[in-house]
């Protein structure tokens, strides 16, 4: 494993082993041990688009493990305004660091790149393309809440159809065999181009009482203003899919909610309260999930 | 003397392209940029075939299609002959063959794809064929199927 572009670089071994690492690293992720595992390494870090989750987490991941971060968080600052390329600031960045997070918002950027860097590169999501180190703290997520995560019931609700992490989790889930339900107004509706894949079962449904009582973990996105023409017409969609706690009533006891955040309104607050709240737990997982790629790929010592 | 040579002379140096899908002439002539290069191209639509019903058959004179060219050629028409002409003999006779991946040839249908907006990009992208023939850019992931393929 040298560069992180797609999930689907990733096989099942490795996938398993950062999960594994991981659990391991929880305890650093809190603070309550210490690791120099990362002591003088440097992560660039190149946001050519803004990101809170993503930057943060991967820059407290690097100093818990004793290293430093490099980088910049909104291109206005830097010599890409300038008509530099892409590919000539990787090689130089290469230059500075152990490896390198870079996120872009053109599909196809971060495959771009790793053909041009010679350390790691780790995509950081690429527009509406790949984000694979979400993924890897999805099924981290999915793996502590659940103590598996194969043979789940998995439900993916909202905007499917331009959402990337649920293309990249789907992809990975159907590695681990589940079954999945896909919950999306028609519009939005999880692409062909991601379910002709799929070599797990899966089905599409518009309403999310058809599977609710199913399943084990449901996954819910965003649905964007941005998508619909027509506010009205946005606004219709969108107060269809939000999830409270009086829907929450017909789902099993132990079923888990995630949300790569930031949620709107898709999730009401009054969730945030109860057993099936994983969210937050969720973006604190990205902590150690980076931790431990972080350490595969720049080779730090236990 | 059969009808077919009737129709047109052979070529003293050159190429002959046979078993092209029928119809599909015209593609192949825009897509290898045949046309307004000064030579004398000759283009047969729907001519009769044993192999299948009916093909197409270009000739081009004084001029040998290169190996990118052969692989356009593949991704057009799977299987056309490819034959090269000097001096009324046939010296090569190639069937043009998938490559698996190709290089700066075709653009990707992705306008956000950094392969269109990235100074320099080169394009690449691997070929698909399972029953039906695609290709998909190795940047973005975006699949195009071969009726949609808009070559460089």
């Amino acid at each position: 494993m040298k560069h992180v572009v797609s999930i689907s670089d990733l096989s099942k071994k490795q996938i398993l082993s950062i999960l594994k690492r991981a659990k391991e690293l929880v305890p650093v992720a809190k603070g309550k041990k210490k690791s120099k595992s990362l002591d003088g390494k440097i992560l660039a870090t190149c946001f050519f688009e803004p990101s809170t989750r993503t930057r943060l987490s991967f820059e407290t991941a690097m100093q818990r493990l004793g290293g430093t971060c490099i980088g910049f968080a909104d291109p206005s600052a830097t010599s890409h305004l300038k008509g530099e390329t892409l590919v000539d600031g990787i090689r130089m960045v290469a230059g500075y660091a152990d490896a390198v997070l870079l996120r872009h918002p053109q599909e196809g950027s971060a495959r771009l790149a790793s053909e041009n860097s010679e350390v790691p590169l780790i995509n950081g999501g690429d527009g509406a393309g790949q984000h694979p180190t979400q993924t890897l703290l999805d099924l981290f997520t999915i793996n502590e809440e659940m103590g598996k995560m194969e043979g789940l019931n998995v439900g993916m609700l909202g905007d499917l159809r331009y959402g990337r992490t649920v293309h990249s989790l789907s992809h990975a889930l159907a590695k681990f065999n589940n079954k999945l339900s896909f919950i999306s107004p028609d519009s939005l509706s999880m692409p062909s181009y991601v379910t002709d894949d799929l070599s797990c079962d899966w089905s599409s449904h518009n309403s999310i009482e058809d599977v609710l009582n199913d399943l084990d973990i449901l996954y819910v996105t965003r649905i964007q203003k941005e998508r619909f023409p027509d506010l009205e017409e946005y606004k219709k969609v969108a107060s269809a899919y939000v999830i409270d706690s009086d829907l929450l009533k017909n789902a099993k006891s132990s079923m888990r909610i995630l949300h790569p955040l930031p949620r709107v309104t898709e999730i009401s607050t009054d969730v945030d309260g109860t057993n099936h709240a994983a969210y937050f737990r969720q973006a604190f997982n990205g902590v150690p999930v980076r931790m431990a790629l972080l350490e595969q790929l720049i080779g730090g010592k236990k | 003397m059969s009808d077919n040579l009737m129709r047109v002379q052979p070529i003293r140096n050159g190429t002959v392209i046979d078993h092209i899908k029928a119809g599909r002439g015209r593609k192949v002539l825009d897509a290898l940029e045949l046309i307004d290069k000064g030579t004398t191209i000759t283009l047969l639509m729907h001519v009769p075939s044993k192999k299948n019903s009916s093909k197409d058959v270009i000739k081009i004179e004084d001029r040998e299609l290169s190996a990118s060219e052969s692989q356009k050629l593949a991704l057009l028409s799977p299987g056309a002959h490819v034959n090269i002409i000097r001096n009324f003999v046939v010296a090569e006779k190639n069937v043009a063959e998938l490559p698996e991946s190709i290089s700066e040839m075709a653009v990707c249908s992705n306008g956000n794809c950094i392969s269109n907006n990235e100074r320099g990009a080169k394009t690449n992208f691997n070929i698909i064929n399972d029953g039906s023939l695609s290709i998909q850019c190795v940047y973005c992931g975006r699949k195009i199927i071969e009726n949609n393929i808009e070559f460089i």
